[in-house]
Protein backbone atom coordinates (compact mmCIF):
# COMPACT_ATOMS: atom_id res chain seq x y z
CA UNK A 1 0.00 0.00 0.00
CA UNK A 2 2.75 2.44 0.96
CA UNK A 3 4.56 1.51 -2.23
CA UNK A 4 1.50 2.52 -4.22
CA UNK A 5 1.32 5.87 -2.45
CA UNK A 6 5.02 6.46 -3.03
CA UNK A 7 4.56 5.68 -6.72
CA UNK A 8 1.61 8.08 -6.93
CA UNK A 9 3.56 10.80 -5.14
CA UNK A 10 6.52 10.26 -7.45
CA UNK A 11 4.34 10.42 -10.53
CA UNK A 12 2.68 13.58 -9.24
CA UNK A 13 6.00 15.26 -8.55
CA UNK A 14 7.32 14.23 -11.96
CA UNK A 15 4.23 15.68 -13.59
CA UNK A 16 4.56 18.89 -11.60
CA UNK A 17 8.23 19.02 -12.62
CA UNK A 18 7.23 19.01 -16.27
CA UNK A 19 4.54 21.66 -16.04
CA UNK A 20 6.41 23.77 -13.47
CA UNK A 21 6.16 27.31 -14.88
CA UNK A 22 9.33 28.50 -13.15
CA UNK A 23 11.83 25.65 -13.15
CA UNK A 24 10.39 23.07 -15.56
CA UNK A 25 11.86 22.34 -19.01
CA UNK A 26 10.06 25.41 -20.36
CA UNK A 27 10.14 27.37 -17.10
CA UNK A 28 10.94 31.06 -16.94
CA UNK A 29 13.93 30.67 -14.63
CA UNK A 30 15.46 27.76 -16.51
CA UNK A 31 15.14 29.57 -19.85
CA UNK A 32 16.08 33.14 -19.00
CA UNK A 33 18.05 32.97 -15.76
CA UNK A 34 20.61 30.27 -16.48
CA UNK A 35 23.74 31.70 -14.95
CA UNK A 36 22.27 34.13 -12.46
CA UNK A 37 21.20 33.88 -8.84
CA UNK A 38 17.83 32.62 -10.04
CA UNK A 39 19.19 29.54 -11.81
CA UNK A 40 17.52 26.27 -11.01
CA UNK A 41 19.53 23.63 -9.17
CA UNK A 42 22.39 24.00 -6.73
CA UNK A 43 23.87 27.15 -8.20
CA UNK A 44 20.87 29.43 -7.81
CA UNK A 45 17.68 30.07 -5.91
CA UNK A 46 15.29 29.34 -8.76
CA UNK A 47 14.15 25.93 -7.57
CA UNK A 48 13.69 27.08 -3.98
CA UNK A 49 11.54 29.99 -5.12
CA UNK A 50 9.62 27.69 -7.45
CA UNK A 51 8.85 25.46 -4.45
CA UNK A 52 7.64 28.52 -2.54
CA UNK A 53 5.39 29.45 -5.45
CA UNK A 54 3.94 25.95 -5.44
CA UNK A 55 3.38 26.02 -1.67
CA UNK A 56 1.64 29.41 -1.76
CA UNK A 57 -0.60 28.41 -4.64
CA UNK A 58 -1.47 25.04 -3.14
CA UNK A 59 -2.16 26.54 0.29
CA UNK A 60 -4.58 29.04 -1.21
CA UNK A 61 -6.21 26.38 -3.39
CA UNK A 62 -6.52 23.97 -0.46
CA UNK A 63 -8.05 26.66 1.77
CA UNK A 64 -10.63 27.78 -0.78
CA UNK A 65 -13.01 24.76 -0.69
CA UNK A 66 -12.82 24.55 3.11
CA UNK A 67 -13.64 28.23 3.47
CA UNK A 68 -16.36 28.20 0.82
CA UNK A 69 -18.21 25.22 2.29
CA UNK A 70 -17.90 26.50 5.86
CA UNK A 71 -18.96 29.97 4.75
CA UNK A 72 -21.99 28.57 2.95
CA UNK A 73 -23.21 26.75 6.02
CA UNK A 74 -22.54 29.75 8.25
CA UNK A 75 -24.57 31.91 5.87
CA UNK A 76 -27.38 29.35 6.09
CA UNK A 77 -27.13 29.40 9.88
CA UNK A 78 -27.30 33.18 9.92
CA UNK A 79 -30.64 33.25 8.15
CA UNK A 80 -32.05 30.29 10.04
CA UNK A 81 -35.22 30.66 12.09
CA UNK A 82 -33.46 29.05 15.03
CA UNK A 83 -32.16 31.67 17.44
CA UNK A 84 -29.31 29.63 18.91
CA UNK A 85 -28.01 28.86 15.44
CA UNK A 86 -28.09 32.52 14.42
CA UNK A 87 -26.39 33.57 17.62
CA UNK A 88 -23.55 31.08 17.35
CA UNK A 89 -22.95 32.00 13.69
CA UNK A 90 -22.87 35.69 14.58
CA UNK A 91 -20.36 35.06 17.37
CA UNK A 92 -18.17 33.25 14.87
CA UNK A 93 -18.13 36.03 12.29
CA UNK A 94 -17.73 38.83 14.82
CA UNK A 95 -14.78 37.02 16.34
CA UNK A 96 -12.89 36.13 13.20
CA UNK A 97 -13.60 39.32 11.31
CA UNK A 98 -12.40 41.36 14.26
CA UNK A 99 -9.13 39.59 14.94
CA UNK A 100 -6.00 40.32 12.90
CA UNK A 101 -5.19 37.42 10.59
CA UNK A 102 -1.72 37.11 12.07
CA UNK A 103 -3.14 36.80 15.58
CA UNK A 104 -5.69 34.23 14.41
CA UNK A 105 -2.87 32.27 12.88
CA UNK A 106 -0.85 32.30 16.11
CA UNK A 107 -3.87 31.50 18.26
CA UNK A 108 -4.80 28.54 16.09
CA UNK A 109 -1.22 27.33 15.64
CA UNK A 110 -0.33 27.38 19.32
CA UNK A 111 -3.87 26.68 20.53
CA UNK A 112 -4.19 23.56 18.38
CA UNK A 113 -0.82 22.44 19.64
CA UNK A 114 -1.89 22.81 23.27
CA UNK A 115 -5.25 21.19 22.58
CA UNK A 116 -3.81 18.17 20.79
CA UNK A 117 -1.07 17.85 23.40
CA UNK A 118 -3.65 17.75 26.20
CA UNK A 119 -5.82 15.28 24.32
CA UNK A 120 -2.85 13.03 23.61
CA UNK A 121 -1.63 13.09 27.20
CA UNK A 122 -5.17 12.29 28.35
CA UNK A 123 -5.10 9.27 26.07
CA UNK A 124 -1.68 8.34 27.38
CA UNK A 125 0.76 9.53 24.73
CA UNK A 126 3.47 11.49 26.50
CA UNK A 127 5.57 12.79 23.58
CA UNK A 128 5.58 16.31 22.20
CA UNK A 129 3.12 17.09 19.44
CA UNK A 130 3.99 19.32 16.51
CA UNK A 131 1.19 20.63 14.36
CA UNK A 132 1.93 20.78 10.67
CA UNK A 133 2.37 24.43 9.61
CA UNK A 134 0.51 23.85 6.34
CA UNK A 135 -2.45 22.38 8.22
CA UNK A 136 -2.51 25.16 10.82
CA UNK A 137 -2.26 27.76 8.08
CA UNK A 138 -5.07 26.11 6.17
CA UNK A 139 -7.32 26.09 9.23
CA UNK A 140 -6.54 29.68 10.20
CA UNK A 141 -6.94 31.10 6.70
CA UNK A 142 -10.03 28.95 6.14
CA UNK A 143 -11.63 30.25 9.31
CA UNK A 144 -11.01 33.88 8.35
CA UNK A 145 -12.12 33.24 4.77
CA UNK A 146 -15.32 31.51 5.87
CA UNK A 147 -16.23 34.38 8.19
CA UNK A 148 -16.01 36.92 5.36
CA UNK A 149 -17.48 34.48 2.85
CA UNK A 150 -20.59 34.01 4.96
CA UNK A 151 -21.25 37.75 4.83
CA UNK A 152 -20.90 37.83 1.05
CA UNK A 153 -23.16 34.79 0.64
CA UNK A 154 -25.69 36.16 3.12
CA UNK A 155 -26.13 39.36 1.13
CA UNK A 156 -26.39 37.27 -2.05
CA UNK A 157 -29.07 35.13 -0.40
CA UNK A 158 -30.99 38.29 0.45
CA UNK A 159 -30.86 39.35 -3.18
CA UNK A 160 -32.77 36.24 -4.28
CA UNK A 161 -36.51 36.85 -4.08
CA UNK A 162 -38.71 34.54 -1.99
CA UNK A 163 -40.69 33.71 -5.10
CA UNK A 164 -37.81 31.65 -6.39
CA UNK A 165 -38.06 29.31 -3.41
CA UNK A 166 -41.84 29.25 -3.64
CA UNK A 167 -41.71 28.41 -7.32
CA UNK A 168 -39.37 25.55 -6.52
CA UNK A 169 -41.73 24.19 -3.87
CA UNK A 170 -44.69 24.67 -6.21
CA UNK A 171 -42.91 22.48 -8.73
CA UNK A 172 -42.72 19.79 -6.08
CA UNK A 173 -38.98 20.06 -5.43
CA UNK A 174 -38.00 19.49 -1.84
CA UNK A 175 -35.76 21.85 0.07
CA UNK A 176 -32.39 20.42 -0.94
CA UNK A 177 -33.23 20.27 -4.62
CA UNK A 178 -34.68 23.78 -4.61
CA UNK A 179 -31.43 24.96 -3.11
CA UNK A 180 -29.26 23.06 -5.54
CA UNK A 181 -31.17 23.57 -8.77
CA UNK A 182 -32.73 26.99 -8.35
CA UNK A 183 -31.05 29.04 -5.65
CA UNK A 184 -27.38 28.02 -5.92
CA UNK A 185 -26.88 28.92 -9.60
CA UNK A 186 -28.26 32.39 -8.97
CA UNK A 187 -26.33 32.68 -5.72
CA UNK A 188 -23.03 31.99 -7.45
CA UNK A 189 -23.74 34.60 -10.09
CA UNK A 190 -24.59 37.26 -7.51
CA UNK A 191 -21.82 36.42 -5.07
CA UNK A 192 -19.02 35.96 -7.59
CA UNK A 193 -17.56 39.50 -7.53
CA UNK A 194 -17.44 39.44 -3.73
CA UNK A 195 -15.93 35.97 -3.69
CA UNK A 196 -13.33 37.12 -6.22
CA UNK A 197 -12.26 39.89 -3.86
CA UNK A 198 -12.08 37.41 -0.99
CA UNK A 199 -9.92 35.10 -3.07
CA UNK A 200 -7.47 37.95 -3.69
CA UNK A 201 -7.40 38.68 0.03
CA UNK A 202 -6.81 34.99 0.74
CA UNK A 203 -3.95 34.90 -1.75
CA UNK A 204 -2.31 37.84 -0.01
CA UNK A 205 -2.93 36.43 3.46
CA UNK A 206 -1.02 33.27 2.61
CA UNK A 207 2.15 35.37 2.95
CA UNK A 208 1.52 35.43 6.72
CA UNK A 209 2.04 31.69 6.95
CA UNK A 210 5.75 32.23 6.29
CA UNK A 211 5.90 33.50 9.88
CA UNK A 212 5.16 30.06 11.31
CA UNK A 213 7.77 28.48 9.10
CA UNK A 214 5.97 27.26 6.00
CA UNK A 215 8.31 27.55 2.97
CA UNK A 216 6.07 29.79 0.88
CA UNK A 217 7.15 32.47 -1.62
CA UNK A 218 7.98 35.04 1.02
CA UNK A 219 9.97 32.69 3.24
CA UNK A 220 11.98 31.25 0.37
CA UNK A 221 12.82 34.67 -1.07
CA UNK A 222 13.58 35.86 2.47
CA UNK A 223 16.11 33.06 2.96
CA UNK A 224 17.65 33.85 -0.41
CA UNK A 225 17.78 37.54 0.47
CA UNK A 226 19.54 36.85 3.75
CA UNK A 227 22.12 34.53 2.20
CA UNK A 228 22.91 36.58 -0.90
CA UNK A 229 22.51 40.01 0.76
CA UNK A 230 20.44 41.14 -2.23
CA UNK A 231 17.26 41.76 -0.36
CA UNK A 232 15.67 44.24 -2.73
CA UNK A 233 15.94 42.00 -5.78
CA UNK A 234 14.53 38.96 -4.05
CA UNK A 235 11.66 40.74 -2.34
CA UNK A 236 10.85 42.41 -5.65
CA UNK A 237 10.65 38.92 -7.15
CA UNK A 238 8.29 37.91 -4.34
CA UNK A 239 6.06 40.89 -5.14
CA UNK A 240 6.20 40.02 -8.82
CA UNK A 241 5.18 36.42 -8.16
CA UNK A 242 2.21 37.55 -6.09
CA UNK A 243 1.24 39.94 -8.89
CA UNK A 244 1.42 37.04 -11.33
CA UNK A 245 -0.87 34.99 -9.09
CA UNK A 246 -3.30 37.92 -8.81
CA UNK A 247 -3.26 38.42 -12.57
CA UNK A 248 -3.85 34.73 -13.28
CA UNK A 249 -6.74 34.59 -10.84
CA UNK A 250 -8.34 37.68 -12.34
CA UNK A 251 -8.23 35.89 -15.71
CA UNK A 252 -9.82 32.79 -14.20
CA UNK A 253 -12.49 34.84 -12.48
CA UNK A 254 -13.48 36.72 -15.60
CA UNK A 255 -13.78 33.32 -17.29
CA UNK A 256 -16.04 32.00 -14.54
CA UNK A 257 -18.08 35.18 -14.61
CA UNK A 258 -18.70 34.75 -18.32
CA UNK A 259 -19.68 31.15 -17.67
CA UNK A 260 -22.20 32.02 -14.94
CA UNK A 261 -23.76 34.70 -17.13
CA UNK A 262 -24.27 32.39 -20.10
CA UNK A 263 -27.92 31.92 -19.19
CA UNK A 264 -28.63 35.63 -19.01
CA UNK A 265 -30.32 37.33 -21.91
CA UNK A 266 -27.88 38.90 -24.36
CA UNK A 267 -27.92 42.66 -24.29
CA UNK B 1 -86.85 34.20 12.73
CA UNK B 2 -84.24 32.36 14.56
CA UNK B 3 -81.96 33.63 17.21
CA UNK B 4 -79.19 32.22 19.28
CA UNK B 5 -80.27 31.29 22.70
CA UNK B 6 -77.09 29.81 24.09
CA UNK B 7 -73.65 31.23 23.46
CA UNK B 8 -70.62 29.06 23.32
CA UNK B 9 -68.80 29.58 26.57
CA UNK B 10 -65.48 31.43 26.23
CA UNK B 11 -62.56 29.07 26.37
CA UNK B 12 -58.80 29.15 26.22
CA UNK B 13 -57.20 28.76 22.79
CA UNK B 14 -55.86 25.32 22.01
CA UNK B 15 -52.34 24.81 23.37
CA UNK B 16 -49.53 25.69 20.94
CA UNK B 17 -48.01 22.58 19.43
CA UNK B 18 -44.65 21.76 20.99
CA UNK B 19 -41.73 23.25 19.06
CA UNK B 20 -40.37 20.57 16.81
CA UNK B 21 -36.83 19.48 17.58
CA UNK B 22 -35.40 20.17 14.14
CA UNK B 23 -31.88 19.60 12.88
CA UNK B 24 -31.34 23.35 12.98
CA UNK B 25 -32.22 23.49 16.64
CA UNK B 26 -29.96 20.55 17.37
CA UNK B 27 -26.96 22.09 15.61
CA UNK B 28 -27.69 25.49 17.12
CA UNK B 29 -27.57 24.02 20.60
CA UNK B 30 -24.44 22.05 19.79
CA UNK B 31 -22.58 25.08 18.45
CA UNK B 32 -23.74 27.28 21.28
CA UNK B 33 -22.52 24.57 23.64
CA UNK B 34 -19.14 24.58 21.90
CA UNK B 35 -18.84 28.36 22.27
CA UNK B 36 -19.85 28.10 25.90
CA UNK B 37 -17.33 25.34 26.57
CA UNK B 38 -14.60 27.31 24.80
CA UNK B 39 -15.33 30.49 26.73
CA UNK B 40 -15.43 28.60 30.02
CA UNK B 41 -12.17 26.88 29.09
CA UNK B 42 -10.51 30.19 28.28
CA UNK B 43 -11.91 31.78 31.43
CA UNK B 44 -10.61 28.93 33.56
CA UNK B 45 -7.26 29.17 31.81
CA UNK B 46 -7.05 32.86 32.67
CA UNK B 47 -8.18 32.29 36.26
CA UNK B 48 -5.86 29.34 36.86
CA UNK B 49 -2.89 31.00 35.24
CA UNK B 50 -3.50 34.37 36.87
CA UNK B 51 -0.26 35.89 37.96
CA UNK B 52 -0.34 39.45 39.34
CA UNK B 53 3.36 39.81 38.80
CA UNK B 54 3.05 39.04 35.09
CA UNK B 55 0.06 41.33 34.84
CA UNK B 56 1.88 44.24 36.43
CA UNK B 57 4.94 43.63 34.27
CA UNK B 58 3.28 43.13 30.89
CA UNK B 59 0.06 45.12 31.35
CA UNK B 60 1.66 48.54 30.78
CA UNK B 61 3.64 47.25 27.81
CA UNK B 62 0.40 46.04 26.23
CA UNK B 63 -1.05 49.51 26.63
CA UNK B 64 2.03 51.14 25.13
CA UNK B 65 1.82 48.62 22.26
CA UNK B 66 -1.79 49.59 21.75
CA UNK B 67 -0.69 53.23 21.60
CA UNK B 68 1.93 52.39 18.96
CA UNK B 69 -0.65 50.52 16.88
CA UNK B 70 -3.18 53.34 17.03
CA UNK B 71 -0.56 56.01 16.29
CA UNK B 72 0.81 54.05 13.33
CA UNK B 73 -2.63 53.41 11.86
CA UNK B 74 -3.89 56.92 12.52
CA UNK B 75 -0.86 58.61 10.96
CA UNK B 76 -0.75 56.32 7.95
CA UNK B 77 -4.48 56.63 7.27
CA UNK B 78 -4.29 60.44 7.38
CA UNK B 79 -1.12 60.66 5.28
CA UNK B 80 -2.48 58.04 2.90
CA UNK B 81 -5.69 60.06 2.59
CA UNK B 82 -3.67 63.13 1.59
CA UNK B 83 -1.71 61.08 -0.94
CA UNK B 84 -4.81 59.38 -2.30
CA UNK B 85 -6.34 62.62 -3.59
CA UNK B 86 -3.79 63.24 -6.39
CA UNK B 87 -3.72 59.50 -7.09
CA UNK B 88 -7.48 59.34 -7.57
CA UNK B 89 -7.31 62.33 -9.90
CA UNK B 90 -4.44 60.79 -11.83
CA UNK B 91 -6.49 57.61 -12.15
CA UNK B 92 -9.45 59.56 -13.54
CA UNK B 93 -7.36 61.86 -15.70
CA UNK B 94 -7.59 61.72 -19.48
CA UNK B 95 -3.80 61.90 -19.78
CA UNK B 96 -2.74 58.28 -20.41
CA UNK B 97 0.62 58.74 -18.66
CA UNK B 98 -1.01 59.81 -15.40
CA UNK B 99 -3.81 57.28 -15.52
CA UNK B 100 -1.44 54.42 -16.34
CA UNK B 101 0.94 55.40 -13.58
CA UNK B 102 -1.91 55.54 -11.06
CA UNK B 103 -3.29 52.25 -12.35
CA UNK B 104 0.08 50.51 -12.01
CA UNK B 105 0.57 51.98 -8.53
CA UNK B 106 -2.84 50.81 -7.37
CA UNK B 107 -2.44 47.39 -8.99
CA UNK B 108 0.93 46.85 -7.34
CA UNK B 109 -0.15 47.85 -3.86
CA UNK B 110 -3.45 46.01 -4.01
CA UNK B 111 -2.06 42.93 -5.67
CA UNK B 112 0.81 42.14 -3.31
CA UNK B 113 0.70 41.29 0.39
CA UNK B 114 1.36 44.11 2.83
CA UNK B 115 3.99 41.93 4.48
CA UNK B 116 5.96 41.64 1.23
CA UNK B 117 5.78 45.39 0.72
CA UNK B 118 7.03 45.94 4.24
CA UNK B 119 9.95 43.57 3.68
CA UNK B 120 10.70 45.27 0.38
CA UNK B 121 10.94 48.64 2.09
CA UNK B 122 12.62 47.60 5.32
CA UNK B 123 15.06 44.89 4.22
CA UNK B 124 15.13 45.72 0.50
CA UNK B 125 15.87 49.43 0.80
CA UNK B 126 18.04 48.63 3.80
CA UNK B 127 20.43 46.81 1.48
CA UNK B 128 21.12 50.14 -0.24
CA UNK B 129 22.38 51.64 2.99
CA UNK B 130 25.50 53.25 1.49
CA UNK B 131 23.49 55.00 -1.24
CA UNK B 132 20.90 56.10 1.28
CA UNK B 133 23.65 57.41 3.57
CA UNK B 134 25.04 59.41 0.68
CA UNK B 135 21.59 60.89 0.09
CA UNK B 136 21.18 61.65 3.79
CA UNK B 137 18.06 59.51 4.08
CA UNK B 138 19.54 56.66 6.09
CA UNK B 139 18.26 57.95 9.43
CA UNK B 140 14.73 57.47 8.08
CA UNK B 141 15.10 53.97 6.66
CA UNK B 142 17.19 52.70 9.54
CA UNK B 143 14.21 52.71 11.85
CA UNK B 144 11.64 49.96 11.41
CA UNK B 145 8.87 52.27 12.64
CA UNK B 146 9.52 54.77 9.84
CA UNK B 147 9.60 51.99 7.26
CA UNK B 148 6.30 50.64 8.54
CA UNK B 149 4.77 54.10 8.42
CA UNK B 150 5.99 54.63 4.85
CA UNK B 151 4.74 51.23 3.68
CA UNK B 152 1.36 51.61 5.32
CA UNK B 153 0.93 55.12 3.95
CA UNK B 154 1.73 54.01 0.41
CA UNK B 155 -0.49 50.93 0.77
CA UNK B 156 -3.52 52.67 2.19
CA UNK B 157 -3.13 55.49 -0.33
CA UNK B 158 -3.71 52.95 -3.10
CA UNK B 159 -6.84 51.56 -1.44
CA UNK B 160 -8.17 55.01 -0.52
CA UNK B 161 -7.57 56.27 -4.05
CA UNK B 162 -9.81 53.48 -5.35
CA UNK B 163 -12.46 54.27 -2.73
CA UNK B 164 -12.35 57.96 -3.60
CA UNK B 165 -12.45 57.33 -7.33
CA UNK B 166 -15.42 55.02 -7.00
CA UNK B 167 -17.23 57.54 -4.82
CA UNK B 168 -16.54 60.52 -7.09
CA UNK B 169 -17.64 58.57 -10.14
CA UNK B 170 -20.83 57.55 -8.35
CA UNK B 171 -21.99 61.18 -8.18
CA UNK B 172 -24.45 61.62 -11.04
CA UNK B 173 -23.49 63.74 -14.06
CA UNK B 174 -26.41 66.03 -13.40
CA UNK B 175 -24.66 67.36 -10.30
CA UNK B 176 -21.69 68.51 -12.40
CA UNK B 177 -24.03 70.02 -14.95
CA UNK B 178 -26.11 71.72 -12.29
CA UNK B 179 -23.03 73.28 -10.73
CA UNK B 180 -21.82 74.41 -14.16
CA UNK B 181 -25.25 75.87 -14.95
CA UNK B 182 -25.09 77.91 -11.75
CA UNK B 183 -21.79 79.33 -12.96
CA UNK B 184 -19.69 77.81 -10.19
CA UNK B 185 -15.98 77.55 -10.97
CA UNK B 186 -14.72 73.98 -11.29
CA UNK B 187 -12.82 74.11 -8.00
CA UNK B 188 -15.78 75.37 -6.00
CA UNK B 189 -18.10 72.91 -7.71
CA UNK B 190 -15.79 70.06 -6.78
CA UNK B 191 -15.30 70.98 -3.14
CA UNK B 192 -18.82 72.22 -2.39
CA UNK B 193 -20.99 70.01 -4.58
CA UNK B 194 -19.24 66.84 -5.70
CA UNK B 195 -16.95 65.96 -2.80
CA UNK B 196 -19.55 66.14 0.00
CA UNK B 197 -21.82 63.75 -1.87
CA UNK B 198 -18.93 61.48 -2.75
CA UNK B 199 -17.70 61.33 0.83
CA UNK B 200 -21.06 60.05 2.05
CA UNK B 201 -20.78 57.17 -0.42
CA UNK B 202 -17.17 56.64 0.64
CA UNK B 203 -17.90 56.67 4.37
CA UNK B 204 -18.49 52.96 4.79
CA UNK B 205 -15.53 51.81 2.65
CA UNK B 206 -13.31 54.23 4.60
CA UNK B 207 -14.42 52.62 7.84
CA UNK B 208 -13.66 49.19 6.44
CA UNK B 209 -10.26 50.40 5.29
CA UNK B 210 -9.37 51.72 8.76
CA UNK B 211 -10.42 48.41 10.33
CA UNK B 212 -8.37 46.52 7.75
CA UNK B 213 -5.38 48.73 8.52
CA UNK B 214 -5.70 48.10 12.27
CA UNK B 215 -5.80 44.38 11.63
CA UNK B 216 -3.05 44.56 9.02
CA UNK B 217 -0.81 46.59 11.29
CA UNK B 218 -0.20 43.47 13.39
CA UNK B 219 2.46 42.42 10.87
CA UNK B 220 4.86 45.19 11.90
CA UNK B 221 5.66 42.94 14.85
CA UNK B 222 7.66 40.81 12.40
CA UNK B 223 10.03 43.69 11.63
CA UNK B 224 10.66 44.39 15.33
CA UNK B 225 8.22 47.26 15.88
CA UNK B 226 6.71 46.78 19.32
CA UNK B 227 3.08 47.46 18.61
CA UNK B 228 0.32 45.49 20.35
CA UNK B 229 1.23 42.33 18.46
CA UNK B 230 4.95 42.90 19.03
CA UNK B 231 4.47 43.28 22.76
CA UNK B 232 2.32 40.15 22.71
CA UNK B 233 5.00 38.17 20.95
CA UNK B 234 7.60 39.46 23.38
CA UNK B 235 5.46 38.50 26.36
CA UNK B 236 4.79 35.06 24.88
CA UNK B 237 8.43 34.39 24.10
CA UNK B 238 9.36 35.22 27.71
CA UNK B 239 6.57 33.44 29.55
CA UNK B 240 5.35 30.77 27.11
CA UNK B 241 1.93 31.62 28.47
CA UNK B 242 -0.86 31.19 25.95
CA UNK B 243 -2.83 33.91 27.74
CA UNK B 244 -0.59 36.50 26.11
CA UNK B 245 -2.39 35.95 22.81
CA UNK B 246 -5.83 35.91 24.42
CA UNK B 247 -5.33 39.37 25.95
CA UNK B 248 -4.15 40.73 22.61
CA UNK B 249 -7.19 39.18 20.92
CA UNK B 250 -9.44 40.86 23.46
CA UNK B 251 -7.85 44.26 22.87
CA UNK B 252 -7.99 43.96 19.07
CA UNK B 253 -11.62 42.84 19.19
CA UNK B 254 -12.44 45.76 21.46
CA UNK B 255 -10.93 48.35 19.12
CA UNK B 256 -12.50 46.86 16.01
CA UNK B 257 -15.94 46.58 17.57
CA UNK B 258 -15.74 50.11 18.98
CA UNK B 259 -14.75 51.44 15.59
CA UNK B 260 -17.47 49.49 13.83
CA UNK B 261 -20.16 50.83 16.14
CA UNK B 262 -18.76 54.34 15.92
CA UNK B 263 -18.93 54.10 12.16
CA UNK B 264 -22.49 52.80 12.19
CA UNK B 265 -23.47 55.74 14.39
CA UNK B 266 -21.57 58.20 12.20
CA UNK B 267 -23.26 56.89 9.07
CA UNK B 268 -26.71 57.05 10.62
CA UNK B 269 -25.98 60.59 11.76
CA UNK B 270 -24.51 61.89 8.51
CA UNK B 271 -27.16 60.39 6.25
CA UNK B 272 -30.18 61.42 8.29
CA UNK B 273 -31.20 63.93 5.64
CA UNK B 274 -31.43 61.11 3.10
CA UNK B 275 -33.98 59.16 5.19
CA UNK B 276 -37.48 59.06 3.84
Amino acid sequence: MSGLFAAIAEAASAFLGIIDPLCGPVGIFSLFAKNTLLACGDTGWGDEIALGFLVTASLALATLPVGLVAGFFIALAKQSEERSLRLSANIYTTLFRGLPELLTLFIIYYGLQILVQNLMSAVGYPGAVEINAFFAGMIALGVVFSAYCSEVLLSAFKAIPRGQYEAGYALGLHHGRTMRLIVLPQLIRIALPGLGNLWMVLLKDTALVSVIGLPDILRQTGVAARVTKQAFEFYAIACLLFLVLAFLSSLVFSGIEGWTKRSEAAR
Amino acid sequence: MSHVTTLIAPQAPPPAPPRAFTAGRFFGNVFLGVWLALSIGIFMMVVNGWDPEKFSRYGPSYLSGLGVTLLLVGLSVVLGGVLSLPLAFARMSKNPVFSWFAYAYVYFFRGTPLLTQLFLVYYGLGSFSSELKALGLWWFFRDAWNCALLTFTLNTAAYQAEILRGAIESVPRGQHEGAAALGLPARVAFFKVILPQALIVALRPYGNEIILMIKGSAIVAIVTVFDLMGETRRAFSRTFDYQAYLWAALLYLLIVELLRNLWAWLEARLTRHLKR
